[in-house]
């Protein structure tokens, strides 16, 4: 067997079901120049396995517990190959939007699988990274986030969006602040601005995103700026625009 | 629309009833020698056509006091009031007519032996009013009654349509799929495993659909599909699906409306088991209690699984379905703890003659 690089391809099975993976162990194991380094049951096993080992191809089941397929992508994927391997045909096109290489529907057999091999061997020839933020760019319009996930070394840690107090961009990072702790996510804010329900946050500052909810009070600062104190006596600057913005949006709501 | 006027066999049959009533009234005009015969026929029938035309309005003061609802001081004094209201037009109708015959030579004198006849004319004209609002309640029952009819059967047609649908929706594709990919997976690890799969899982698809054409079923019947779909998805999840199972054997021949238990078996193994990396169980008990069955599917979930898509829609079909079946008496109630979620059920313990 021929490989486009020359070298084994280190490949990650995640799936929840044993008998699934078994399917792809056998496909797998067919060719010479494969070398399977992890088998995880979850999204947790997933991150973590694909965070430390480093695969250069992901074969991700989408529907799982702890974290689902995308939400796996989200943290770890950007520069290594994804199959989608799931019976659900309706993420096929938000797969394509995150760069997958290929989206097999199951039950496939060896032929299909075969193919999209070919594909992932295409892809990492090309060595084309995917931009960062992608994953989290591949969002149904409409829909938005009800929890947001973010990695610390091979940590997962879920933050549900009722409980972010605010966020703040930091280079390229934001800072995600929630009960008392700030954690930091590689995304920009504008990015996280898109995930987040309108009515519920705001992006009351070039820096800052805030969640109405725990506003307590609005105060004038310095000649024609405010300042967001929060419930827990958080104090957060307020751009004009960003006045303009809440003011609009408080006062549509009852 | 009224009832008479906007059918014209309607009207028909009504102007031909008051043909007899025409005839009583002549009779009546020329008893006693008071008018003459040709002048009474002709007089006759000029004003009891105008008349069953006039008594036509009773439908709207029927509608207005309707009988059932309205009480009897009101329906006597609203129709009693527009009875002697109307039949004073109908008089002094009646009387401009005799008035304007008179000046033919025929009728001379006409106005004046009219005059006479002035009480029994009003009289009469109380009492057809009267039969009139009689007929028009009738019509109103009959309507009334062919509307309810009409309704039912919009209803009946409405409760199958959801029930085929429902039926529809219960034969979850990506169970099959999935089952699918497992005996593929072990037609190379464990053919004899492979074959058991796509008995069990032929053999629930084949319950299943033959379940669509029955309206209800005895739960011994819902349980054994159960164990059906359980055997196929007990090969998938292996030892991380665990079933308590604890069914009171009296109430084994219950009528339940076909695939009641099965989708809330399959929202927990989707929702909960398949989020929960360590497995966990579903506990069914069925149980019945003075009369009434009781259902309670509980299941281990993890409250912190990636948010689920399909939001109960399996759980607000079975809800409907025992609603349309059990009606107010049908009890359905979800509920969640920590780590467990929980649906109940209750309804009418009813059995099959031949249970």
């Amino acid at each position: 067997m021929n490989t486009v690089s020359g070298r084994t391809i280190r490949a990650i099975i995640v799936d929840d079901e044993e008998l699934a993976r078994r399917v792809l162990h056998e496909l797998i194991a067919a060719h010479l120049d494969m070398e399977i380094v992890a088998e995880c049951a979850n999204g947790f096993e997933a991150v973590k396995a694909v965070t430390e080992l480093k695969p250069d191809l992901l074969f991700l089941d989408i529907q799982m517990p702890k974290l689902d397929g995308f939400e796996v992508l989200e943290l770890v994927g950007s520069d290594l190959c994804i199959v989608f391997c799931t019976a659900y045909d309706q993420y096929a096109l938000r797969a394509f939007e995150v760069h997958a290489v290929d989206y097999l529907l199951k039950p496939f057999g060896a032929e299909r699988f075969e193919a999209a091999l070919t594909r992932a061997r295409q892809r990492m020839g090309e060595q084309k990274r995917m931009p960062p933020d992608l994953a989290t760019q591949a969002r149904t319009p409409g829909q938005f986030s009800d929890r947001i996930v973010l990695r610390d070394g091979s940590d997962v840690h879920i933050i549900p969006i009722t409980k972010l107090d605010y966020a703040e961009a930091q280079d390229d990072y934001v800072a995600l602040a929630s009960e008392g702790k700030k954690r930091l996510k590689q995304q920009t804010i504008s990015s996280l601005e898109q995930s987040l329900d309108p009515t519920r946050f705001l992006r009351v500052h070039r820096s800052y995103i805030l969640n109405i909810e725990r506003l307590k009070k609005l105060e004038p600062y310095g000649k024609d700026n405010h300042v967001a104190i929060l419930t827990d006596g958080t104090r957060l600057p307020v751009s004009r625009s960003g006045y303009t913005r809440l003011r609009s949006l408080l006062d549509a709501k009852p | 629309m009224h009832p008479i006027l906007s059918q014209t066999r309607r009207l028909g049959l009504y102007l031909l009833a008051w043909v007899p009533l025409a005839g009583l009234l002549l009779y009546l005009l020329t008893g006693g020698g008071r008018l003459g015969a040709g002048e009474a026929a002709l007089f006759s029938i000029i004003v009891s056509g105008v008349y069953a035309f006039m008594c036509l309005s009773a439908w709207y003061s029927c509608r207005a006091t309707p009988i059932d609802t309205s009480s009897f001081a009101r329906l006597l004094s609203t129709h009693m009031l527009a009875a002697m209201f109307l039949s004073l037009m109908w008089l002094l109708l009646a009387l401009a007519f005799a008035f304007a015959l008179s000046f033919v030579p025929t009728f001379h004198g006409l106005n004046e032996r009219v005059k006479q006849v002035t009480a029994l004319l009003w009289t009469m004209g109380i009492l057809l009013y009267l039969l009139s609002v009689g007929l028009h309640y009738v019509l109103l029952a009959v309507e009334a009654s062919r509307m309810a009819e009409q309704r039912e059967s919009a209803a009946r047609v409405l409760a199958r349509d959801a029930e085929l649908r429902a039926l529809k929706a219960q034969i979850n594709p990506h169970f099959i799929f999935n089952s699918l990919h497992s005996i593929s997976a072990l037609t190379t690890l464990d053919a004899g495993r492979a074959r058991d799969m796509c008995i069990s899982l032929s053999e629930f698809l084949r319950m299943t659909l033959g379940m669509g054409e029955k309206a209800a079923i005895p739960l011994s019947e819902e349980l054994s599909l159960l164990h059906k779909y359980l055997a196929v998805e007990k090969i998938r999840f292996g030892a991380r699906l665990e079933m308590r199972e604890d069914v009171q054997p009296e109430t084994l021949g219950c009528i339940v409306p076909p695939l009641l238990l099965q989708p809330l078996i399959e929202n927990a193994v989707s929702h909960g088991i398949s989020h929960l990396p360590e497995g966990g169980w579903i506990r069914l008990d069925v149980k019945e209690k003075s009369d009434s069955v009781h259902i309670e599917v509980e299941n281990t979930y993890d409250p912190d699984s990636p948010p689920r898509r399909k939001n109960g829609m399996g759980l607000r079909i079975v809800q409907q379905r025992i609603e349309a079946r059990f009606g107010a008496q049908a009890g359905f109630a979800v509920s969640k703890d920590a780590n467990l979620f929980r649906v109940t059920m209750d309804f009418p313990a009813e059995r099959t003659s031949q249970a």
